[in-house]
């Protein structure tokens, strides 16, 4: 379908739609939360289990200053106050997967609340998108309806996992914009910049609940929400939003009434339905965890977490732009990782690389390329320095250059001259040579040459190409124009 | 080096001649494992030379230990064997002490006679047709009818100084986060503190001595070292003020407790200590209090017992029903009962009425203590108990006069200041208490004051 910035149809009343997100991150923690076993994925089920994650009779939690170390920094990373005195609390439910029946949470004092996270929306342009709050909790271990036939299966590794819930303001305008809200979440505590989590959907590392409600174009109230779960990819957020964006619209369109529900995605199938609605909103009956002292974090220590955060996306591209003349669509290409942005920075300051924009080039065009991740390049910025230097010398061209690259990658033990020179690729500007090659194309392509002085300069592309040929690609294509330009001369 | 196996057989026959009077103090103990551990001790040369070498303790079923099942008295824990030990027990092993059984209790620790444990009732030693008091009912008899000389039992509103009182041995129950939680199955967990009892004071104090300390698996202990082990008893008080709290001594009082208490306090002024008229103006508001704050936390803190994954499990056609069917089978009155008013005070529109206001009540009695300490005051002295032991089924059908049972208890509890009872005279017979009640941390003090006590105090001499 195509969607328009407000969702409207054509000829229907123009509704705004308003999204807000919460999104659970797994923080990249060695053991869980509140015990010591192992906070790995994918292990066999119920292999890191013990009596608290389990909750046993008589286990009590003993919190992980890592996972409160890793929300910290994710709180800073959001641009949140963190609070010097945040207040664990249990919320209260029955589940077959939630072992302790409840689950360990913060409510009315939460680690950290007022952050904003910006973004470009196609729709809107540079957004900035409030975040509420941000608290720290343990994960539930998980279901599996499907295992045993008739019978409910349940894997407690992930219970007791360490999670924060990153809760927006409803300040999201479209689907898409939820999913570049994602995206730039996913960027900034991902393993490219903070590195609090793998913020993997798939693995469940990252996972959404949406909000979504409609309003008249121009309104500012907030209508009746409904929320939408089983989202399993960003791709599936923007199809699921834009699924019951339209229901809404549609069912808005008919004169009836959005009731609060949760709404199911089927990603096959790409549309939503209601859950069976529940005769009562759950009452979860938080109270104040009394096996845990509140989390009382001094001034001294949350300074020095703060400081330790990398400079964020952001920053860098502002920096970028300013420092080495980059236009905002390119400070995105080398900022996508710190990582990426590193190498970028270094190979600029390498001994006669050249300006930020042609480093750029070389990154953006040739570098990137080698990466099977997209976040890291896997090539010593010395050896990519050496290849820069030989072709701005004009010892390499930039064709030849690519080939080398991926060579030097595979051995980079390799100086690049020599990898140049064992693949025969090192230019040659040698006056002799180019000459005899200019002679065999003068003669080769007489009636080309004719044209040529008839006034088809154009022409000259073709020439230099086909002396370029002849050299199998090792003349020095400066060198070629120069050697014609004088062979053409009348 | 002592002979632990002859050890071993000993407490077996003291607790064989103890069951065989009908006490049933005990839930489980054999003397095969008690033999099997004494085997064991003598080959770990630490524990073989611990405080405690030697030395039969029996542990009350709410707390978790690898030799015998931890039931909590309920049926829905029925043969559950713990895969790990509580913190207070491995720690009374690495002294060197032999687990000796598990003891009665009211069922998951709620109740005051231990006519809640599923299991059937203890009985007092010293009146057969009389409660041993709760919900430690069973350590208390145990200790009472020497079968050891000392019990680890629980708190949460009184449950040790209460069945200590009334079977006339010594309770003690530490400051909050003294001892750790860790092993101990939840009932209230910012009240819930492992306490010890014993057949005078200096048995309690070595054993609370022996499980205290910093735990890193309870993250509210505190960070201090162990207890030391109490000197002999001191001969004078002298510089000692002690309080006498009004509010502890209503109109109407029960005429032996009022005349033990009322010797008690002309032996410590005999002992040369200063006692002075003190008030607690909160106290009438612990009782209720108690029960919004201990039932809350307890619907929560029982909310794992579901049948999912341990325990009872009662089959139906989906979870719910399963749920339902599980805990209700699983689950006696009273439990049922705290699980509903927990669950009730707790519910949104009525949290701010009950929780909240009970947590504020709670800071006043908590002010209230701080506030008699900071005036030079040592240690409070007061009644353990309204009344001497009461009858079987005498309180049963009337949850509210149980609950008025714990009047003189609950506060200490709910203010998380250490109290230790011990036996102060008879009346008709019966064992009365008296509580010693020390500022935060005052375990030291209380048990100072409390072996100079004992040492003049006749507490087999009828009061009156």
């Amino acid at each position: 379908m195509t969607a328009s910035a407000g969702g409207e149809r054509a000829g229907a009343a123009p509704w705004e739609t308003v999204v807000g997100l919460e999104v659970h991150v797994q923080l990249l923690t060695r053991t869980k939360m509140f015990c010591g076993c192992s906070a790995k994925y994918g292990d066999p089920p119920n292999t890191n289990v013990c009596p608290v994650c389990l909750g046993l009779p008589g286990a009590l939690p003993a919190p992980n200053e890592e996972a409160v170390r890793l929300a910290v920094r994710a709180a800073y990373a959001l641009g949140c106050t963190v609070h010097g005195r945040s207040v664990f609390a249990r919320k209260n439910y029955f589940y077959p997967d939630l072992p302790k029946g409840y689950q360990i949470s913060q409510f009315d004092e939460p680690l950290a609340t007022g952050g904003a996270l910006a973004f470009v929306s196609v729709e809107r342009g540079p957004v900035t998108v409030r975040i509420k709050r941000l608290h720290l909790e343990e994960d539930a271990g998980k279901s599996f309806h499907d295992r045993v036939p008739g019978k409910t299966a349940v894997d407690f590794n992930r219970s007791g996992v360490p999670l924060v819930e990153i809760v927006s303001e409803p300040d999201l305008r479209s689907p898409a914009e939820a999913r570049a809200y994602l995206t730039v979440l996913k960027q900034v505590l991902g393993p490219g910049y903070v590195k609090v989590s793998n913020c993997n959907m798939e693995e469940g590392s990252l996972r959404v609940d949406a909000n979504l409600s409609i309003r008249p174009a121009g309104s500012t109230e907030l209508r009746t929400r409904t929320e939408v779960k089983n989202l399993n990819s960003f791709s599936g957020v923007e199809r699921a939003l834009t699924a019951e964006r339209e229901r809404q619209v549609a069912a808005t369109g008919r004169g009836e009434e959005i009731v609060q529900a949760t709404m199911l995605f089927d990603a096959a199938t790409g549309a939503v339905r209601a859950t069976r609605s529940k005769e009562e909103a759950q009452d979860y009956r938080y109270f104040p965890e009394p096996d845990l002292p509140p989390l009382v974090l001094t001034e001294r220590w949350l300074a020095t977490e703060k400081q330790a955060l990398p400079e964020l996306p952001a920053a860098k591209r502002e920096r970028f732009e300013k420092a080495y003349v980059l236009s905002g669509a390119e400070s995105v290409v080398v900022t996508a990782t710190a990582a990426i942005a590193d190498y970028f920075e270094a190979l600029v300051g390498a001994p006669g690389a050249g300006s930020g924009k042609e480093v750029w080039n070389w990154v953006a065009n040739d570098l990137l390329s080698l990466s099977a991740d997209g976040e890291t390049i896997p090539l010593p910025v010395a050896r990519a320095s050496e290849v820069l230097q030989l072709a701005r010398a004009g010892k390499l061209s930039r064709q030849a250059a690519r080939r080398v690259l991926p060579d030097l990658a595979a051995r980079p033990a390799d100086a690049a001259l020599a990898v140049a020179e064992r693949l025969g690729l090192l230019q040659v500007s040698d006056g002799g040579a180019i000459d005899g090659w200019v002679r065999e194309t003068l003669e080769a392509h007489a009636a080309e040459v004719a044209r040529y002085r008839a006034g088809e300069a154009k022409l000259m592309g073709f020439l230099v190409g086909q002396v370029m040929k002849r050299s199998a690609g090792k003349a020095d294509p400066k060198a070629v124009s120069a050697a014609l330009a004088r062979a053409l001369k009348p | 080096m002592t002979d632990f196996r002859k050890a071993a057989t000993d407490a077996a026959a003291r607790i064989a001649a103890c069951e065989a009077k009908g006490t049933h103090a005990f839930l489980a103990w054999s003397e095969e494992a008690l033999l099997e551990q004494a085997d064991a001790l003598a080959a770990s040369p630490d524990a073989s030379r611990g405080a405690l070498a030697g030395e039969a303790v029996a542990v009350k079923d709410v707390i978790a230990d690898a030799t015998f099942p931890t039931t909590c008295g309920s049926k829905i824990l029925d043969g559950w064997r713990s895969p790990f030990e509580a913190t207070a027990v491995r720690r009374l092993r690495a002294a060197g002490a032999l687990v000796a059984g598990k003891t009665g209790c009211d069922e998951f620790a709620m109740g005051s006679s231990t006519e809640w444990c599923a299991y059937g009732p203890s009985r007092n030693p010293l009146d057969p047709a009389r409660v041993p008091g709760g919900s430690s009912g069973g350590s208390a008899a145990a200790v009472a009818a020497g079968a050891v000389s000392m019990a680890l039992g629980s708190e949460t509103g009184g449950s040790v100084r209460h069945p200590a009182a009334f079977c006339g041995v010594v309770g003690i129950k530490p400051t909050y986060g003294r001892v750790s939680r860790y092993g101990l199955v939840a009932f209230g967990s910012s009240l819930d503190q492992i306490g010890t009892l014993g057949r005078d004071v200096a048995s309690a104090a070595r054993l609370l001595a022996a499980i205290s300390g910093r735990d890193d698996r309870d993250a509210t202990t505190l960070d201090r070292v162990p207890l030391g082990v109490p000197g002999a008893a001191a001969t004078t008080l002298a510089g000692t003020v002690i309080g006498v709290p009004r509010e502890y001594f209503p109109p109407g009082l029960h005429a032996g407790v009022a005349a033990a208490t009322r010797k008690a306090r002309e032996r410590l002024q005999a002992l040369g200590a200063e006692v002075r008229d003190v008030s607690l103006p909160h106290t009438r508001y612990a009782v209720p209090t108690y029960y919004i704050v201990a039932p809350a936390e307890a619907s929560s803190n029982l909310a794992r017992y579901d049948g999912v994954r341990y325990g009872r499990r009662e089959d139906a056609s989906d979870v719910r029903a399963m749920y339902r069917a599980t805990r209700g089978a699983g689950f006696g009155p009273e439990v049922r009962r705290r699980i509903l008013l927990g669950t009730y005070v707790l519910s949104a529109g009525y949290y701010d009425a009950y929780y909240a206001k009970a947590q504020r009540v709670r800071e006043a009695i908590r002010a209230d203590f701080a506030r008699v300490f900071a005036t030079g005051v040592h240690a409070l002295f007061a009644p353990t108990t309204p009344t001497p032991a009461f009858k079987f089924g005498e309180n049963l059908a009337d949850p509210l006069a149980m609950y008025l049972s714990d009047v003189f208890v609950c506060t200490a509890n709910l203010a998380w200041v250490p109290a230790l009872s011990l036996p102060i005279g008879r009346d008709e017979g019966l064992p009365i208490g008296g509580q010693l009640i020390g500022p935060m941390e005052g375990e030291g003090t209380i048990v100072r004051i409390a072996q100079a006590l004992e040492r003049v105090v006749d507490a087999a001499a009828e009061v009156r």
